[in-house]
């Protein structure tokens, strides 16, 4: 699993998630938001294009930075996901709170 | 089995034929004020043996369980708040010592220096609290573990309370079971290694770490007990999300409707510059499409999102002439709410937030003061759960008790539980009166706490039979009630004269003894040899602290007072000084029945009253005097000799 912070604007941060985002790479993600976010980009995408699986620990990942972000005046929306993360978003109902954007640049369109 | 079985069913039968024959037949109703309630415990009792015999209907010792899963990771939480650091050091040596490859953490509630020094010579982690806990609800032990979840990495999860030594085989015996995939916890007993002969404080529970969790197994609803039980991290982690969403679609749902509700106050009054005016227009506008955003099923995220930038941008240019008066009014509104609201300290659901902006919308508001207000509930209630620390909270924080729950939320989830006995750690009790009946207080507290938040019997998710173990377990903690009409009925007869049955003729002996006997037979066929006579006195003898959990429960939970919780001392009691004062209650009954007894004596000697009634009652009070009595060893009790100095140091679990 691998993050990779680009920038977008003038306070959107694109987290780009590479791999599995589960429990192993959950704190990682934690973190990577938490930098973004203290660098004063807390309008936050997480980019899960090239995101292969995602279980709870991800979804519980992603709400904290969620709320990390709500605090600082931002959000947080998600972008590209696969079928298999899809299914989990539905599964879990975590698509009654996300929205699921087709790519990063459409995120903040509003 | 087969016997079991059959024993079962005969004490049901034969208790519902004597129970009916009570209702239908023999209620003395010239004295209803006894005889009811009289008939009533009996009913209560007569549900809680049907319970016990559906328990043990399917009660099963497991075969072997397969071998471990290779290569997976496991975490080892050791929960700790006061317990000194010597006493979690013996644990945390023991865990690290735990031969499956893992890691071990000391999750340190109390964030003492000293521990962290400790954790770090004896090479385990250590993890306590952040800033983000800071004046948000704790959540006691589950906030604890909480907290250490999103911190570690383990896929399974050995917890362990800081007085339970771990083997070293502990996960090597458990793993195997998540070869299933649907298991979600694997829960193995507590035994205590310090408890003198006799067990006079009735610490050890051998028949629930026994057959009834092996009854609870077969209907695959074995509880988490707390400590001692390996937990699937997904499982722990898909509770938490689902229960996020849905108090968050709650929430939101809540506070959309109660801020519509303030603007809609404050436009009716009237009386604004053009400018408010239109803010107040365009808040209103906002929020009504909020809400037709939110049934149209969009995203929460989303509408929270856009309408706080709306509402934002809508009072941007208006400067709150009174903004004082709006801060008087939230704080008022949170002084009437009984100050620092009492579910804070206790880190119960969330809910305050909504509470406060719900009494806000029923107050006439000046209109400034309603876009403030508005502004505020927006911000209280939002999809970041801003009023916990943990937007997602695995462990469940309704109770003090946070294992029942957990297991209870797991199984309506569709996980499995699974029952292994094997003494794989081994704990440390109470060594005296006072610290038992805390903790004794504190086990029925937070039972009862589930039982009127989450009513397993109208939850949705678990078959029928799991909903009645779980309620089997609440039903059996409100045996405090029965009890006192149980020592007040003889004592009725015995000094008044006073019938609760119709007779005492040979056709009440005929309903109850084969009822009575058989019951008897069904304890002793399910204990399978174990004693279980210690639990039973103990059941009775502490009826004060039942109903005082009871009680303390019910103000906690529907009038929302404070549970007056006690924390486990940290320090035994000075022996030299014996508890008698923790069981004034006892001391009262007992004498009670002691003068009864007398009176009842002289009646029969003297006035000639009739004997067989004297005697059955006399045999009763007998029966609860032996049941007291239990308390007399406990009081007097010094502590634990039998081990070397450190168990004489080792205090409490909290």
């Amino acid at each position: 699993m691998q993050f990779t912070t680009e920038h977008l604007g003038t306070d959107i941060a694109v987290v780009r998630a590479d791999g599995r985002l589960n429990m192993v790479s959950a704190p990682e993600l934690r973190e990577t938001v938490t930098v973004a976010i203290t660098t004063g980009r807390s309008r936050i995408v997480v980019d899960l294009g090239a995101t292969s699986f995602m279980d709870s620990s991800g979804l519980g990942a992603l709400i904290g930075c969620l709320k990390s972000a709500r605090q600082a005046e931002g959000d947080l929306r998600i972008a590209a996901p696969n079928d298999q993360v899809r299914m989990v978003l539905k599964l879990s109902n975590v698509d009654r709170i996300l929205r699921s954007y087709d790519s990063p640049d459409e995120a903040y369109r509003d | 089995m087969l016997l079991l079985r059959i024993v079962a069913l005969a004490t049901v039968i034969l208790g519902v034929n004597y129970v009916a024959w009570r209702w239908l037949e023999s209620i003395n109703w010239d004295a209803w004020w006894i005889a009811v309630p009289l008939v009533i415990a009996e009913t209560y009792s007569l549900i809680d043996v049907a319970l016990f015999a559906l328990t043990m209907w399917r009660a099963r010792e497991r075969p072997a369980p397969p071998p471990p899963l290779d290569g997976v990771t496991a975490d080892v939480f050791i929960a700790t708040y006061n317990e000194p650091v010597d006493l979690v050091a013996t644990t945390a040596r023991a865990a690290r010592d735990i031969r499956y490859p893992h890691q071990t953490y000391i999750l340190d509630d109390g964030d003492r220096p000293e521990m962290r020094a400790a954790a770090a010579e004896i090479g385990v982690g250590y993890i306590t609290r952040g800033r983000e806990w800071k004046n948000r609800p704790r959540h006691a032990k589950a906030g604890n573990v909480n907290n250490a979840l999103m911190q570690t990495t383990g896929e399974f999860l050995l917890i362990l309370d800081a007085d339970m030594i771990p083997r070293p085989e502990i996960l090597d015996n458990t793993l195997g079971y998540f070869r299933d995939e649907e298991v979600a916890l694997v829960q193995t007993p507590q035994v205590f290694s310090n408890v003198a002969t006799g067990d006079p404080l009735g610490s050890q529970a051998p028949l629930f770490y026994g057959p009834i969790q092996e009854g609870k197994d077969g209907w695959n609803a074995a509880f988490f007990c707390g400590s001692n039980a390996v937990l699937r991290r997904e499982a722990l982690m898909q509770l938490g999300i689902v229960g996020y969403v849905r108090e968050t679609d709650r929430a939101v749902a809540a506070t959309l409707r109660d801020a519509t509700r303030i603007v809609r106050r404050a436009r009716r009054r009237g009386g604004v510059s053009p400018a408010t005016a239109a803010a107040l227009d365009e808040t209103a506008a906002a929020l009504i499409e909020a809400r037709r955003q939110l049934g149209n099923g969009e995203p929460l995220g989303e509408v929270t999102y856009t309408v706080q930038r709306r509402v934002r941008a809508a009072s941007a240019g208006l400067v709150s002439d009174d903004l004082e008066n709006i801060r008087a009014d939230i704080e008022e509104i949170e002084r009437l709410a009984g100050g620092e609201s009492p579910s804070a300290s206790f880190g119960l659901d969330a809910g305050d937030g909504d509470e406060l902006i719900a009494a806000l919308s029923t107050r006439e508001l000046s209109p400034l003061n309603a876009l403030e207000a508005v502004q505020l509930a927006l911000q209280a209630v939002d999809v970041d759960r801003g009023d916990e620390a943990q937007a997602v909270m695995p462990l469940a924080t309704i109770s003090v008790t946070e294992d029942m729950a957990t297991s209870m939320r797991l199984h309506a989830l569709g996980w499995k539980s699974v029952f292994h006995k094997e003494l794989l750690a081994d704990g440390l009790a109470p060594e005296d009166l006072g610290t038992a009946l805390t903790q004794r207080l504190r086990w029925a507290q937070g039972t009862m706490q589930v039982f009127l938040r989450e009513n397993p019997l109208f939850s949705t998710g678990m078959r029928l039979t799991q909903r009645l173990m779980y309620f089997s377990t609440m039903w059996s903690y409100l045996v405090g009630f029965a009890t006192i009409v149980y020592l007040a009925a003889p004592v009725v007869f015995l000094v008044f004269g006073v019938l609760p049955v119709t007779s005492w003729a040979p056709d009440f002996f005929w309903h109850f003894l084969p009822f009575f006997i058989v019951n008897q037979i069904l304890f002793l066929v399910a204990a399978r040899g174990l004693p279980t006579w210690r639990g039973q006195q103990y059941s009775l003898a502490l009826f004060p602290v039942w109903i005082r959990a009871c009680v303390t429960a019910f103000n906690n939970v529907v009038l929302k007072l404070p549970l007056d919780f006690a924390v486990t001392p940290k320090t035994k009691q000075d022996v030299r000084k014996r508890p008698w004062g923790k069981i004034t209650w006892q001391l009262i009954v007992a004498a009670v029945l002691f003068v009864s007894v007398i009176i009842g004596l002289v009646r029969v000697l003297i006035l000639g009253d009739e004997v067989i009634g004297t005697v059955v009652n006399i045999v009763w009070v007998a029966y609860d005097f032996v049941c007291l009595s239990v308390l007399i060893g406990a009081v007097r009790f010094n502590g634990f000799q039998g081990a070397s100095d450190t168990a004489d140091d080792e205090r409490q679990r909290v």
